[in-house]
């Protein structure tokens, strides 16, 4: 029992983390309509330039690096990124407006691309090391139940806690705001949102932007799990079977499609990984996505798609 | 001047229904074809072989058979790379274990299980479409990827997880240099793109453009969306394959799974996009440009005297293209080959503007 809660409890944690990644896909579906291929490069990016902002600016400030430095790191970071969402929809969705969502997701691979070669290109190519104070030792509880106790990463207990919270506020700004009913009115039909005068640039400069800022959450939490370098970027790749799973347009269907892609995923590896061979980690949430595609294809939570002739 | 068709008239349907219906083209594609057998094998070195025009045409095999699948069906795949993986380990497999395997047969060998496998990857076509099946074809890719790693039998039981292909030899004839490689995939490549070519006229190819235009107007004329997305899966993966298949045995040699990566799913992806989707010589203009692009960008700075690290030109490199593409998308969604048929309509009308 106690190394399976353990797997499970290590499943739970990992899937709140593609959880992160998989909400920064629904958010631009979700208000533009547009599968954004580039969130992963988009994780990397930020990642890269909160890393390397971090000992930057105190060093140009001539100060200690610690909590202010991180701080303004995050800050520069966060700015850069609302550039960077600017010039996107500038030079690329201002001009894809009505095009077939095929077009606009090679759209989306194109500019990963871009931000790819970018990133590296600027902030350089190294394994960097973001420090913004995450406690890295692990807790044992239960220890009177089993034997040796169950182990539980604290970093992943404050992700899985900043994860949660992102995912609240996010609802109450698409639900509660003026501006998220605006991003949801885009996403159901460009056309009719700009004749009743919603402006579509502003709003894809928002939501990309917010989409950016998720990014970066996840670029700092794996970031300083695992050192930012390239991997970072194929993680992304991680959250699209979770999407799949929870529904494109479904903020807890990220939640609950990350869950299940993380626990899946541990538990095939620990459990039907030695019959098959190891390292299905990799495929063992598409095939279970797609599984679950066959059955009901819009996902758990997704808005059901009607065809009409 | 040169190009005009006045004076051409069609007095049979045969003539109605060429593939180059003005005589200048047909004298053209003649023309080059003669030229890629007769004059290229005797002026280019080894190096321009090897580096520029084996990758070129497997490529743009690769390309080609993908476009049929996303140029002409509409069927988004981003696992292309894993089908070419099916086709190199199949052939590979079929030559390791069967003594005496004619290298042709293993090719089309290759190409067929990776049809087989298309077939079953593109099952769930059926109940999805457009990102949804995007995701499912990544499957595919990542499934191949842990299969070529993980499981022996794929690799004949090969301690280091790479394989290589045995000497290529046709019938006597012994496909060791350059030159000969390059007639080779010349020659495949030729049968294929005028099979593709023809198949996209017929009316499989008017299917499948139907499916990719509006898949419930097409089925409502009666075209079952089962037939032709399959077929589309089946043709594309069995090009797809052999293009694979070519890639293992004549491009690399000896070959390891990183050479069927993700990387390489995009790569051809992009090549589409950007010679013409639903082009069969679009197909070949996408791969012309990603064969030289980089070639360009590692001599452009050295002619320049700014020395790049090759670091850097990769970087470069994928800025170019990520950039190339939004470009592309937006201004010509049909790419290169859009460009070619506009320049030829222009010549047509010479002098006049209309």
């Amino acid at each position: 029992m106690g190394p399976f809660l353990e797997t499970l409890i290590g499943g739970l944690m990992v899937g709140t983390l593609y959880a992160l990644i998989a909400i920064g896909f629904v958010l631009i579906f979700k208000a533009s309509g547009v599968f954004n291929f580039a969130q992963g490069a988009m994780v990397l990016f930020s990642a890269l330039a909160m890393a390397r902002f971090s000992t930057w600016i105190p060093g140009w400030l001539g100060m200690e690096p610690g909590l202010v430095g991180n701080l303004l790191a995050i800050v520069v970071t966060l700015a850069l990124m609302v550039v960077v969402a600017w010039i996107i929809e500038r030079l690329a969705l201002r001009h894809l407006v009505n095009q077939e969502p095929i077009a606009l997701l090679m759209a989306t691979l194109g500019i990963a691309y871009l931000l790819d070669g970018l990133g590296p290109l600027i902030f350089g190519s190294q394994v960097y090391s973001i420090n913004v104070g995450m406690p890295k030792d692990p807790v044992f509880i239960l220890e009177n139940t089993f034997q040796g106790g169950l182990m539980i990463s604290l970093e992943d207990l404050y992700a899985a806690g900043i994860a949660a919270l992102l995912v609240v506020a996010l609802s109450l700004f698409f639900q509660k705001t003026k501006t998220g009913r605006a991003l949801r009115a885009v996403a159901d039909d460009h056309q009719a949102a700009q004749s009743i005068g919603i402006p579509l640039s502003r709003i894809w400069v928002i939501v990309w932007s917010v989409a950016g800022a998720v990014a970066l959450v996840v670029g700092i939490i794996w970031g300083s799990k695992l050192g930012v370098q390239y991997s970072l970027s194929l993680v992304a790749l991680k959250a699209l079977p979770v999407v799949i799973l929870g529904g494109l347009t479904s903020l807890p269907g990220a939640i609950v499609g990350g869950l299940i892609i993380g626990v899946g995923e541990k538990l095939s590896e620990v459990y039907l990984g030695p019959v098959i061979g190891g390292g299905i980690e990799t495929w063992f949430a598409y095939a279970l996505a797609l599984c679950f595609l066959l059955v009901r294809p819009q996902g758990l939570f997704g808005d059901k798609i009607i065809d009409r002739v | 001047m040169f190009y005009r068709e006045n004076g051409q008239f069609k007095s049979s349907y045969a003539a109605d229904q060429q593939i180059f219906a003005v005589a200048q083209d047909r004298y053209a594609i003649w023309l080059i074809v003669a030229l890629a057998f007769l004059v290229v094998p005797f002026v280019a070195s080894d190096y321009t072989f090897q580096a520029v025009l084996i990758p070129f045409l497997i490529m743009a095999l690769g390309a080609l058979g993908l476009n049929i699948l996303v140029g002409y069906c509409g069927q988004i795949s981003l696992g292309t790379a894993a089908f070419m993986a099916v086709g190199a380990y199949a052939a590979y497999n079929l030559q390791a274990r069967i003594d005496g395997m004619p290298l042709l047969l293993a090719l089309i060998g290759g190409g067929l299980v990776a049809m087989v496998f298309g077939v079953v990857f593109g099952l769930p076509s059926l109940r999805i479409r457009g990102l949804y099946l995007a995701v499912a074809t990544l499957a595919a890719q990542f499934f191949v990827d842990w299969l070529t790693t993980r499981a022996a039998w794929v690799t004949n039981h090969s301690s280091s997880g790479s394989v290589s292909a045995k000497p290529l030899a046709i019938l006597g004839w012994q496909i060791d240099t350059p030159m000969e490689k390059y007639l080779l995939c010349l020659a495949i490549l030729c049968v294929l793109a005028l099979a593709a070519k023809n198949l996209v006229r017929s009316a499989i190819g008017r299917e499948w453009m139907a499916m990719r235009d509006m898949d419930v107007a097409a089925s409502v004329i009666g075209i079952r969306p089962m037939y032709a997305k399959l077929t589309a899966f089946a043709v594309s993966s069995f090009i797809v394959g052999i293009a694979g298949a070519l890639w293992g045995f004549v491009h690399l040699g000896a070959w390891e799974p990183a050479a069927f990566s993700l990387d390489r799913s995009l790569q051809l992806l992009f090549m589409i996009i950007i010679g013409g989707l639903g082009s069969v010589v679009g197909s070949l203009f996408g791969a012309a440009f990603f064969v030289l692009l980089p070639l360009l960008l590692n001599q452009i700075p050295h002619w320049l005297g700014l020395p790049i690290s090759t670091a850097t030109a990769t970087y470069l490199e994928h800025m170019i293209f990520g950039a190339l593409i939004v470009f592309f998308l937006i201004v010509e969604p049909h790419g290169l080959a859009k460009l070619w048929s506009t320049a030829r309509q222009k010549l047509r009308v010479w002098p006049f503007p209309h």
